[in-house]
């Protein structure tokens, strides 16, 4: 086997392996309405994490998300509480925001040389900054459009639903796929990722590809940002802290190098799945507190780093004597 | 020795003219912001709360200065206070000593400043992702501890760290400014701080000529851990409890903002304690000035961030290689004026 195919076995077959035993505790878990929920409850948190791949195969990183998810559902809430614009062209205004938001930030980030750890950063304060100056509430969206969407969802046998925002992840995961490993720009971003200035020789248009990263990154959190508004029925500032750091961690523990060029959109989604089968555990088994997630995903996070380490510690000695 | 102090006033004034702006501006805005008072043996005012408040942020950034000088970040610093915050509410209620507690609380802080390092220096990974590990468990590290409450003691001695005072100044300030000088001296007047920054500049080249580097990486997550930990100590002293949750939330990227403003590049090499220190409390006084000039404290962030965004696209490459490009016209042109002379 290829060693770039890894990272992605490896998260698939621990994947298998914690789901078998959990289902071996509880036998529950199989059945089709968990595994439902597990889709709409991951939901926002993967679509985002499905841009921040993109960022982190191009060797960047996108602190903003967080705050633009919040951003977001503020932006909604606000506009569908005062004015009478149908949601739907509130969404197509706020992924408008979001996607320009995120190509400032890749402008900023190539015209200027700056770490893209900075200027996200900087972006995670102006969007919760936003959205703390809309509002400072928590404003329920009760616009009726948003019933009828809820009520959207695929009926699996065994009573489990794919819900509307459930799907849309996994639509969103396809296309991610697609792009990445079907398109000009999907080879762009990971030759990026493999050194920006071996990339500049072989021809990619670099500045054009970041610009294009980050506003893809911030389509995707503003659309994630809606999901989070269907999913809550709300738009608060002080949500989603901290879902950038879960999107990284999903990332990496989906096999994905965090130094760049090397990674699947796929292994993302184990990553979400993983993260989401953990919490579902604690939640069936019920004696363990919540903390658990943290130090068990911590400690995830380190074994695939460790992983990645070894691999290519491996990879490069097999080069050498080859 | 004057030669000396003007490159110390050189090097320190962009922060210190940035500082002096905000203060200004606050003061237009709030009269009574430079007044000061003295009661029951302590100083009160407006200036003193500000670096009474910034102490955490400024304890950070002095760890974090060091830990950036060589290239790395610590994005666990944060979740370091919560632990160390959380391991010394428990250790005081659990009977222990005061110093006993304080010696378990710094260790502590130090253990994970040397996890990082291992990370960093030996397993050779990225920084960023090194602390990463511990900034995602840490939290719930610290709730492990606290038992997922929020842990209060009455040890009177332990919150005379917090909310104390000794010699007109409250007991933080005294503790930032004793630990920042012992710092500084230790880095400037040996040669640690020059080899910290040949790491920051060429790990492998400073490798070969023989720098220790593994030591002094691990040396300087230590130290950024040991300044987590008093940073968590004197945060839960002053609200008398543990909270695993929100003790420290954020504070890593007020930390890493300071050294930016200070002037210390995130690509390593040369650093300025002293800057940091002065990057730090501008934030603090960012923050208590929106407060007090009664601007709605929503603005916070976005005041925040366009500052942040003026600083740094100030530092960014391509508008300081036009400053030098315009420094070097001027410098070029005047012997040619000479000679026609």
């Amino acid at each position: 086997m290829k060693p770039k195919y890894l990272p992605l076995t490896a998260t698939i077959v621990i994947f298998v392996l914690s789901y078998a035993l959990c289902a071996a505790q509880y036998p529950n878990i199989l059945s089709t309405r968990v595994i439902g929920n597990l889709l709409t409850d991951n939901a926002f948190l993967g679509i985002a994490a499905v841009g921040m791949t993109f960022v982190i195969l191009s060797g960047g990183i996108d602190l903003s998300i967080g705050s633009v998810i919040a951003f977001t559902g503020v932006f909604l809430a606000v506009v569908l509480d005062n004015t009478a614009i149908h949601p739907l062209a509130a969404f197509a205004m706020v992924l408008l925001i979001t996607t320009l938001f995120g190509a400032v930030m890749g402008a900023i980030i190539h015209y200027l040389e700056m770490p893209a750890f900075i200027v996200t950063l900087a972006g995670m304060f102006l969007a919760r900054g936003m959205a703390f100056v809309l509002s400072i509430d928590s404003i329920a969206i009760k616009h009726p459009f948003y019933g009828t969407m809820k009520g959207l969802y695929y009926k699996l046998p065994g009573g489990g639903r794919i819900t509307l925002i459930g799907g849309l992840m996994l639509l969103v995961f396809a296309i991610g796929i697609l792009i990445a490993h079907r398109t000009r720009f999907g080879t762009d971003v990971y030759a990026l990722g493999g050194g920006t200035t071996t990339a500049k020789l072989m021809g990619v248009p670099v500045g054009r590809t970041t610009i294009l990263i980050y506003a893809l990154s911030g389509l995707l959190a503003g659309l994630s940002g809606i999901v989070f508004s269907l999913y809550t029925s709300a738009g608060y500032s002080l949500a989603a802290v901290g879902v950038e750091l879960d999107a990284i961690t999903a990332v990496v523990i989906g096999g994905t190098l965090l130094t760049g060029g090397s990674g699947f959109v796929a292994g993302t989604f184990i990553g979400i799945l993983i993260q989401g089968l953990i919490q579902t555990y604690i939640t069936f088994d019920g004696s363990l507190s919540s903390w658990w997630t943290k130090i068990l995903i911590g400690l995830l996070l380190f074994v695939f780093i460790l992983m990645q380490k070894g691999i290519v510690y491996v990879s490069r000695s097999e080069r050498r004597h080859a | 020795m004057t030669a000396i102090l003007k490159g110390y006033a050189l090097r320190l004034l962009p922060q210190i003219i940035a500082l002096a702006a905000i203060l200004l501006m606050v003061s237009f805005v709030f009269p009574g912001f430079f007044r000061l008072e003295i009661q029951n043996g302590r100083l009160y005012g407006s200036l003193i709360d500000i670096l009474n408040r910034g102490a955490p942020v400024v304890l950070l950034a002095i760890g974090m200065t060091v830990v950036i000088a060589t290239k790395g970040i610590d994005l666990s610093v944060g979740a370091v206070m919560a632990i160390c915050g959380a391991v010394a509410a428990s250790s005081i209620t659990s009977g222990h000593s005061l110093a006993m507690t304080l010696v378990i609380t710094l260790g502590t802080g130090i253990l994970c400043g040397l996890w990082n390092g291992v990370l960093v220096a030996l397993l050779d990974i990225q920084p960023i992702i090194a602390t990463l590990v511990l900034m995602v468990a840490g939290r719930g590290i610290a709730q492990l501890v606290t038992e997922g409450a929020i842990l209060t003691f009455n040890d009177p001695g332990l919150i005379f760290l917090g909310s104390g005072s000794f010699a007109w100044l409250p007991l933080p300030v005294i503790i930032w400014l004793v630990f920042g000088i012992l710092v500084a001296l230790i880095v400037r007047k040996t040669a640690l701080g020059m080899l910290i920054e040949a790491i920051g500049i060429n790990r492998q080249a400073s490798t070969l000529s023989g720098v220790l580097t593994p030591v002094l990486l691990i040396a300087a997550y230590m130290l950024s851990g040991l300044c987590a930990a008093i940073a968590g100590t004197i945060a839960a002293a002053d609200i008398k409890g543990a909270d695993a949750n929100n003790a420290g939330l954020w504070l890593e990227l007020d930390a890493i903002l300071a050294v930016v403003i200070g002037g210390t590049s995130l690509l390593g090499g040369r650093f300025s304690i002293a800057a940091s220190v002065l990057g730090a409390i501008i934030i603090q006084s960012i923050n208590t000035g929106i407060l007090l000039s009664g601007f709605p404290p929503e603005f916070n962030l976005i005041i925040k961030a366009a500052i942040i965004v003026f600083i740094l696209v100030l530092q960014s490459p391509p508008v300081r290689n036009a400053f030098t490009f315009v420094a070097l016209l001027r410098t070029s042109r005047k012997p040619t004026e000479r000679q026609a002379r």
